[in-house]
């Protein structure tokens, strides 16, 4: 395997009796990326984590983690991933300090008390988990995942549940993480997350891949249009019988005249221009491309 | 500290924090302890004599047959063995640790119930010179059936079907095992039958092994019988163990669970011949 390459997943399969839950799926992951796992519910996305972090094994195909297989190898496996699963995990009744020093225990490090206060809970550490809310029990089962300090961080929809400012802190934790060299493995359901935070994704169907790449590539693919909003002091894009190259479709919407376009930066020329040949000076302009939730829609419509 | 006695100490506080623990780890026993010193020691006298190993024995099928296997079962349910799995619990230890974690609290019970019967309520304590043969077996009956209460939370596929197999061993041990009604009172064809429950055949070992008084069976076997269930129960305990309520692997037999109780087969074979 290449030294740059954490995961590799060849050929992989997984049935369960006569439902075929993933099939011929490959994909590598490398050192320092975070990898978006995207995928409606029963595309295999769980199957595949898990089987990753060797709770279930393979029917077909091999997995590697840093040259470990997760199925046959799962103590050598334990210290090099750390997991923040979906549901709880945690027992009800241990409060936040004593599954720091549980968990730590059971990896052979000392606690991480620093990343209780880091994620917020240092008022909450002698609360027990089931008196905590979602959101503190997802940033407590964060700070249990990465306490002792693993290679790869697979993570199952870390922010749901969360708050604006929560889901910020954890974003920005995410990508302190990754700057150190730690591999993310990110599955979710949040498309504006996955563009965000994602160097590369894949989007899996009935447990196959249905598009790999970086959010920017997999939008880029697509067929959607970039939106173009122009506001100006005159006003007079809103006239009808203008023509701009490349442009679907127009509107105005509350001031601003917004051109639905195929070959943006042709368009945006073009209205430019007619701006200034027309002495009507730009007030604002904005250019949102198709996002990645358009994208995955677009994907999941055509297989369907 | 190690990763073993962070478990366990989290498990014995689990055991305080817990209500529903508390009550059948201490609140109930000594409650029905007090209750039988007051009502059964004047109303039958001839109870005072096995008090002491009639409501230990009671408690400790409290803790273990009743309060032990539902947080077996909903840990699974709830996906925290999974976590356990993924940061390296070793199964013994998620087998083990709550059955000594059960055991402790039971012994605390058993404790209080030994060192106040005999003044409270004038029960008759072991014999002099006996005492420690009463502790081996009070031990051998703790590992026993910590190890079945253990054994029906692996089996149980939920909490109802905990306290079905629970109240199995439970409620006919209370009738049969000499607890309340002594053996020699029961219909003949009844003694063997109840000598199949772990509690018989600890009531046995204490009345000969502690207390001197006469036994269906000898105390030897008994003590063997509740120390090869309580081995074969945690054998299967381990053996049966899934860390997901859906199976990671190939099912196995739930049905060898019955093994646990062959050793109380055996005992009441050697009564029959």
């Amino acid at each position: 395997m290449n030294p740059e390459m954490v995961i590799s997943v060849r050929n992989f399969r997984k049935t369960y009796d006569s439902l075929v839950a993933v099939d011929d799926l490959n994909f590598d992951v490398k050192r320092g990326e975070i990898f978006g796992l995207l995928g409606p519910n029963g595309a295999g996305k769980t199957s595949t984590l898990e089987s990753l972090e060797g709770l279930r094994k393979p029917d077909g195909g091999s997995l590697n983690i840093l040259g470990v297989d997760p199925a046959r190898q799962s103590e050598r496996l334990r210290n090099l991933i750390g997991v923040q699963l979906q549901s709880s995990g945690l027992p009800a009744m241990m409060t936040v300090e004593e599954a720091m020093q549980f968990f730590c225990a059971y990896h052979g490090v000392s606690p991480r008390f620093d990343l209780i206060e880091r994620l917020g809970l240092i008022d909450k550490r002698r609360d027990q988990f089931n008196l905590l809310s979602a959101g503190q029990q997802r940033r407590l089962a964060l700070a249990l995942a990465i306490a002792h300090r693993p290679q790869v961080i697979f993570l199952d929809e870390p922010t749901a549940g969360l708050d604006v400012p929560s889901r910020i802190e954890l974003h920005t934790l995410m990508a302190e993480i990754r700057s150190d060299g730690t591999t993310i493995v990110l599955a979710t359901h949040d498309m504006a997350e996955a563009e965000k935070m994602a160097d590369r994704v894949a989007i899996l169907l009935r447990g196959r891949i249905a598009a790999e790449g970086t959010p920017a590539q997999l939008t880029a693919a697509g067929g959607g249009l970039t939106k173009i909003s122009v506001l100006s002091e005159a006003n007079r894009l809103h006239a009808d019988g203008i023509a701009f190259p490349a442009v679907a479709q127009w509107l105005v919407k509350d001031e601003y005249a917004v051109f639905f376009s195929s070959n943006p930066g042709q368009t945006v020329s073009a209205i430019l221009a007619y701006l200034e040949a027309n002495t009507d000076p730009l007030v604002d302009l904005r250019v949102e491309r198709p996002s990645l939730e358009e994208r995955f829609l677009e994907i999941t419509q055509a297989q369907r | 500290m190690t990763a073993f006695f962070h478990h366990l100490a989290y498990d014995f506080r689990t055991g305080l924090r817990d209500k529903t623990q508390m009550l059948m780890f201490y609140l109930f026993p000594l409650f029905f302890y007090a209750m039988m010193g007051l009502l059964m020691g004047k109303v039958n006298p001839g109870f005072l004599t096995t008090m002491i190993p009639a409501m230990i024995v009671f408690a400790g099928m409290s803790s273990t047959l009743l309060a032990l296997p539902g947080p077996v079962v909903s840990a699974r349910e709830n996906g925290v063995y999974r976590s356990f799995r993924i940061n390296g619990v070793p199964a013994l230890n998620i087998v083990l640790i709550p059955m000594l974690g059960t055991m402790l609290h039971m012994t605390v019970t058993a404790a209080i119930i030994a060192l106040t019967a005999g003044p409270l309520f004038g029960a008759a304590l072991p014999l002099a010179g006996r005492e420690l043969a009463g502790v081996g077996v009070y031990l051998a009956t703790a590992f026993c059936l910590a190890s079945l209460g253990m054994l029906i939370g692996v089996i149980s596929s939920s909490s109802r079907a905990t306290v079905l197999y629970g109240q199995v061993l439970y409620l006919p041990s209370i009738m049969l095992s000499g607890m309340m009604i002594p053996l020699d009172m029961l219909p003949e064809g009844l003694i063997p039958v109840s000598l199949l429950f772990p509690a018989t055949n600890s009531m046995e070992a204490f009345r000969g092994a502690a207390m001197g008084l006469p036994t269906m069976i000898d105390p030897l076997v008994a003590v063997l019988a509740l120390l090869a269930s309580g081995l074969i129960a945690l054998g299967l305990s381990v053996y049966l163990f899934d860390w997901d309520s859906r199976p990671t692997g190939k099912a196995r037999p739930k049905y060898l669970a019955a093994l646990a109780l062959l050793p109380f087969v055996v005992a009441m074979v050697i009564y029959l011949v």
